[in-house]
């Protein structure tokens, strides 16, 4: 230490500074109360100081925050009082734009709810070993187009298990897993979001025991172009997928705003994707679509990787209880085809195929077996609607679905049951 | 050369600099030889404030580098809500960074980067200290080698700290006497009013970023996850400084000075186009822009590694630049537009879209700015409108 004299003129000049900084705080801040300041800075300071085997805990209460949480460390868990009870409100965000941000692994999050964020709700990237569960992301003004993207979102993580948790106003997708591998989403509810659930570019999921209601789209498997990987290998099973007939408010151009309002369950350029036992009801467009990139309007040749594979392949669907839908699709190509087809009064099919195959690819007019459009399900029909002739001649002949596909391996997460 | 020349020291006898500049000014008058505190490198442990570093030093009416500390400036700047600011490098006696072609110089275990942003105050606003000036001038902004605190309103200091297991940063914010940066480890928000030539006012919050969201920008590699300083690339700092003994190129000048080694005759040094010079290319100024303002976070390594949106050095003009690039997870972002850019039409590109966006979740970059770069923005559009070629296909 140096002479006496020299501190005490530090401390004299530590106490000008620490109250300038108190009046600048009470000013600038005003949206927040003071105790949702001070709350802030020391939830801060957690974050920024984490480490493995830290347990961040968020109390009881609505706690007011105005900028992004971001973690970035290892092993660390972040616990809340409750889905209800422990509640994260970045209505007055200014610097995020996600609520919280981790770039970690073995990470879990568990029972708090994160509301109003100006983008993403959770945002993990680049993790492994990954557990959310419980946890609320909702926009609570409901339906938006200004709500942020995605509710629940891990990306380009590993190992990830999400459950008992929910979604509600996503302007995209409210629990979405992107680019990843090995993930469970279980018992979880997505409502009032553009996409329900959304597997996208990624290899092994199971996606069961959900409710997705009331959605544009309930649950979606997706492959996009241009990314680093090509997703495969979905189950969706024992979910219960109801009236997702929510008016999208997507924004264009994303990869959503492509979904038809009434969508139940949705399989888009994706491959290896088996869907059976599920609930599937009231879906006003139709209760399950599959279909190519070729119908969501962005394909152009200059912006995708020519290497991406637009189609879907090896899709099996089995033994799943459909019921109503299909009345009353969104769209006027879909309502003109619908009429046309079924009447004023009629009905889809309950599996709707916008007819896109890669025709460079057919053994004796079909593509090879371990490649084809599977359908199991008693009675269910399917409709042919002939996107690549733009709805020139659909049909309803099912015979060339009447095949079988291997099943595929349950997802298996170490550590986890 | 000797590291020291840059400023005149004063004689403090045994004071410090700080307690010096709570005393009276005449005490600074005169210039003597005894040298103030030298710049200290805290191995460990975060300082409380920034002068315990004594890398910047508040000189009278003036913010001065201590001995050895040198300015740099870089070709293409990131946009950080107007601010001006004063970069400096710092290495121990007889170290040395080693220069690369492409990446960031390597620097020596204790090497203190310093950033401290400022405004010039607002002309006729000389008595409202949250009145700053909008503008590219910075002729008013320095007294000698130091900077003029007539004139400017300083916001806070960044230090990048090279320590052994790797870098730190550390953010500082100035109090309102600006005598000192105190540590400001969760950030910081001032509201500031931009004053434009014309007088026109705009309100903004200017953010100081939190230790985590330092590394948003500064952790370049998702797998490291260890935070980097991304100006001093040889490309970025290939150009001349006004030193007080002349003008130099600023790598001849730091390796003059011991501070840098391995580098080439400067001919073959690559250099980034100045992005508001008007004499060189519209594309080169426009991918400078892009690389500086973007490429941090979309790299092939970077954490925007998920959009499928590069815009570091290398990237070739097609789909990874966004050309007909359809968005990936954009959100509302997109602006309803269907690619990240229309050869030929700014207005139906996503990307300028997010630029003149200060709303948090449409606009880009995420963080670090409040207000739109007008300029910058323009510069974008010209080129994109520039573009040949078309998305229908």
């Amino acid at each position: 230490m140096r002479a006496e004299p020299m501190r005490s003129i530090a401390v004299v000049t530590a106490c000008l500074t620490v109250l300038a900084g108190c009046a600048r705080h009470g000013s600038h801040t005003a949206a927040l109360s003071p105790a949702d300041v001070a709350f802030q800075k020391q939830l801060q300071e957690q974050f920024l100081d984490a480490k493995p085997g830290t347990v961040i805990e968020i109390p009881p209460g609505t706690h007011a925050l105005d900028r992004v949480l971001t973690l970035r460390a290892n092993g660390v868990t972040i616990r809340g009082a409750g889905a209800d009870q422990s509640i994260l409100s970045f209505r007055n965000e200014i610097s995020g734009p996600e609520g919280i941000l981790v770039y970690g692994s073995d990470f879990t999050i568990e029972n708090l709810a994160i509301e109003d964020t100006k983008g993403d709700g959770l945002k993990i990237n680049d993790g492994d070993n990954l557990t959310i569960r419980g946890v609320r992301v909702a926009w609570t003004d409901g339906p938006k187009t200004s709500n942020g993207a995605y509710g629940i979102y891990p990306v380009r993580s590993h190992h990830i298990l999400i459950e008992d948790s929910s979604s509600w106003g996503a302007a995209d997708a409210g629990i979405y897993v992107g680019q990843s591998t090995d993930i469970v989403v279980r018992h979880c509810h997505a409502e009032q979001n553009v996409a329900g659930i959304e597997i996208e570019n990624s290899i092994h999921a199971d996606v069961y025991e959900n409710v997705a209601t009331g959605n544009t789209g309930g649950i979606l498997v997706f492959n996009m172009p241009n990314l680093a990987q090509a997703g495969h290998s979905t189950r969706v099973f024992r979910n219960r997928v109801l009236k997702n007939n929510l008016a999208s408010f997507a924004a264009k151009g994303a990869a959503v705003a492509s979904v038809p309002a009434g969508s139940g369950v949705v399989v888009n350029s994706n491959s290896q994707v088996e869907i059976f036992d599920n609930d599937i009801a009231d879906n006003q467009t139709a209760n399950l679509i599959i279909s190519a990139y070729f119908s969501t309007n962005y394909y152009n040749k200059p912006g995708i990787d020519p290497h991406y594979d637009p189609y879907p392949r090896a899709i099996f669907i089995y033994d799943n209880r459909f019921s109503g839908g299909g009345d009353s699709p969104d769209g006027l190509e879909l309502k003109t085809l619908k009429v046309a087809m079924f009447g004023l009064n009629g009905h889809f099919p309950d599996i709707v195929w916008d007819g896109y195959r890669d025709e460079q690819h057919l053994v004796n007019g079909q593509p090879p077996a371990d490649e084809r459009i599977c359908i199991r399900n008693g009675n269910a029909g399917v409709l042919n609607a002939d996107g690549p002739h733009k709805y020139k001649n659909p049909t309803t002949d099912a015979s060339q679905f009447q095949c079988e596909l291997p099943k595929l391996a349950p997802v298996e997460l170490p550590g986890r049951t | 050369m000797r590291r020291g020349a840059l400023r005149c020291h004063c004689a403090t006898g045994g004071l410090s600099w700080l307690a010096l500049a709570l005393l009276a000014p005449t005490l600074l008058a005169g210039c003597a030889r005894t040298p103030p505190p030298a710049v200290h490198f805290f191995a460990e442990g975060r300082p409380q404030h920034l002068s315990d570093w004594h890398v910047v030093l508040r000189e009278g009416d003036r913010l001065v580098l201590n001995g050895g500390v040198v300015p740099f400036d870089l070709n293409t700047p990131l946009f950080s809500d107007y601010a001006h600011k004063l970069r400096t490098v710092w290495m121990p006696a007889g170290t040395a960074a080693q220069y690369s072609d492409a990446q960031t110089f390597d620097f020596p275990v204790g090497t203190v980067l310093s950033k401290t942003f400022y405004y010039p105050r607002a002309a006729a606003h000389a008595e409202a200290p949250d009145d700053v000036a909008r503008t590219y001038d910075q002729s008013r902004d320095f007294a000698g080698t130091g900077l003029d605190l007539n004139n400017v309103r300083l916001i806070e200091t960044r230090l990048l700290v090279r320590r052994e297991h790797g870098w730190e940063a550390l953010p500082y914010v100035w109090n309102a006497q600006q005598t000192d940066a105190e540590l400001a480890r969760t950030g910081d928000e001032v509201p500031l009013e931009l004053i434009a030539a014309d007088g026109a006012a705009e309100s903004f919050t200017y953010v100081v970023p939190n230790e985590n969201q330092c590394a948003g920008c500064h952790v370049t590699d998702l797998k490291t996850r260890a935070i980097a300083p991304i100006g001093p690339k040889a490309r970025h700092l290939n150009r001349d400084y006004r030193y007080p003994e002349g003008a130099q190129n600023q790598l001849a000048y730091l390796e003059k000075l011991g501070y840098l080694k391995g580098l080439p005759p400067l001919a073959q040094v690559p250099r980034s186009a100045a992005w508001r010079d008007a004499s060189q290319p519209l594309e080169a100024r426009a991918r400078a822009y892009l690389e500086v303002n973007c490429g941090h976070c979309h790299s092939p390594a970077g954490p925007a590694n998920t959009t499928a949106l590069t815009f570091d050095v290398g990237t070739p003009l097609d789909r990874h630049l966004g050309l007909c690039k359809p968005p990936v997870a954009a959100g509302r972002g997109s602006g309803d537009r269907l690619f990240d850019i229309v050869p030929g039409h700014p207005d139906d590109s996503i990307l300028p879209f997010r630029m003149a966006s200060s709303e948090t979740g449409v606009m880009m970059p995420e963080q670090g700015r409040g207000t739109v770069h007008r300029e910058g923005l323009e510069l974008i559009r010209a080129w994109i409108s520039a573009m040949s070629g078309s998305c229908s296909s």
